[in-house]
């Protein structure tokens, strides 16, 4: 398998009901980046919405975790093919960030430090399925997993779970991000496994 | 591939640039290894061999050695491969001599 395959390569295991199609069960939790780390100090880190009118909400690191945090126990599946069932997480609702930002927007386009872009619907982000988290299995987590916080919508594939999350654009247009725009699905549901373009 | 360590945090999180050749070869029929881009941020030209390379990921993304901005990246589905270039404004490839040039063009 070249270097350009995407393939989890670490021991399979046959698929079981929780594993949506073309999945493969992992206990470990391989380490996925298109870049080199960034180190964000916690008194810089930031995260802000900008709506389609431009207006933008931030909150600061402490200001973040103030807000009242959910503990999601989570099934998450990477687009190589990898799942990792039952994972426990830390952090602030979608829902909660986006009570009283004014939008008639329908779509997100998320934004990391670093540069990384990934887009999804809003919708998607709404309803208890989307969190910024800044905890994992108890700990901090870990910057080559996406910390100071990252991205957590665990109902589509793992890159729209962007890491070292910076801020969400909201707009009334679809905005292909990185991978999407590389041949990767725009939409990423991985029970329907809509891995590129086209599926 | 090599290993390198780099200055500030240990075991470097890339790849060289020559890890390259195999994919790239999948989709031109030339070899790159000798091939140069200049980055379409800092304008830096590089060797392709002189890429940082991210392979642990969804597709293979090769990042400029000067800035860090990406260049290129490949993503290869089971049906057809996705070379996204916007990163480079050229790629350079040394090609055999053509052959003796005809003396100004042939009327049609
Ligand atoms: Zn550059």
């Amino acid at each position: 398998m070249g270097i350009v395959s995407p393939g989890f390569q670490g021991r399979r295991r046959p698929s079981g009901p929780n594993l949506p199609p073309g999945q493969y069960l992992t206990e470990d939790w391989p380490v996925l980046s298109a870049g080199p780390t960034p180190r964000v100090p916690l008194t810089d880190w930031e995260f802000v919405i900008t709506t389609e009118s431009g207006s933008e909400v931030r909150w600061s690191w402490d200001e973040m975790w103030a807000l009242p945090n959910e503990t999601p126990t989570v099934d998450i599946h990477c687009v190589t093919h990898w799942s990792k069932l039952g994972t426990n997480w830390q952090g602030v609702s979608l829902d909660t960030l986006l009570d009283g930002v004014d939008t008639t927007a329908d779509y997100a386009l998320v934004h990391s430090y670093g540069g990384y872009t990934t887009n999804l619907p809003l919708h998607d982000l709404r309803d208890g399925r989307a969190w910024v988290v800044h905890r994992y299995d108890g700990a901090d987590l870990p910057a080559e997993h996406g910390g100071p916080a990252r991205l957590l919508v665990p109902h589509l594939y793992f890159w729209k779970s962007a890491k070292w999350v910076r801020g969400i654009r909201l707009g009334l247009t679809d905005e292909p991000g990185f991978w999407e725009t590389a041949g990767y699905h725009d939409y990423g549901d991985p029970w329907r496994e809509q891995r590129y373009q086209g599926d | 591939m090599t290993e390198q360590l780099r200055p500030d945090q240990g075991r470097m999180d890339y790849l060289d640039g020559n890890v390259l050749a195999g994919p790239m070869r999948d989709v031109f029929a030339v070899d790159l290894t000798t091939a140069t881009g200049r980055c379409a941020s800092c304008g830096q030209t590089s060797p392709m061999a002189g890429l940082r390379v991210y392979s642990n990921a969804p597709g293979v993304v090769a990042r400029c050695p000067a800035c860090e901005e990406v260049m290129l990246r490949l993503v290869r589905t089971p049906t057809s491969a996705w070379l996204d270039l916007r990163g480079s404004t050229f790629v350079q490839i040394p090609m055999p001599a053509e052959p003796a040039m005809m003396p100004g063009p042939t009327a049609m």
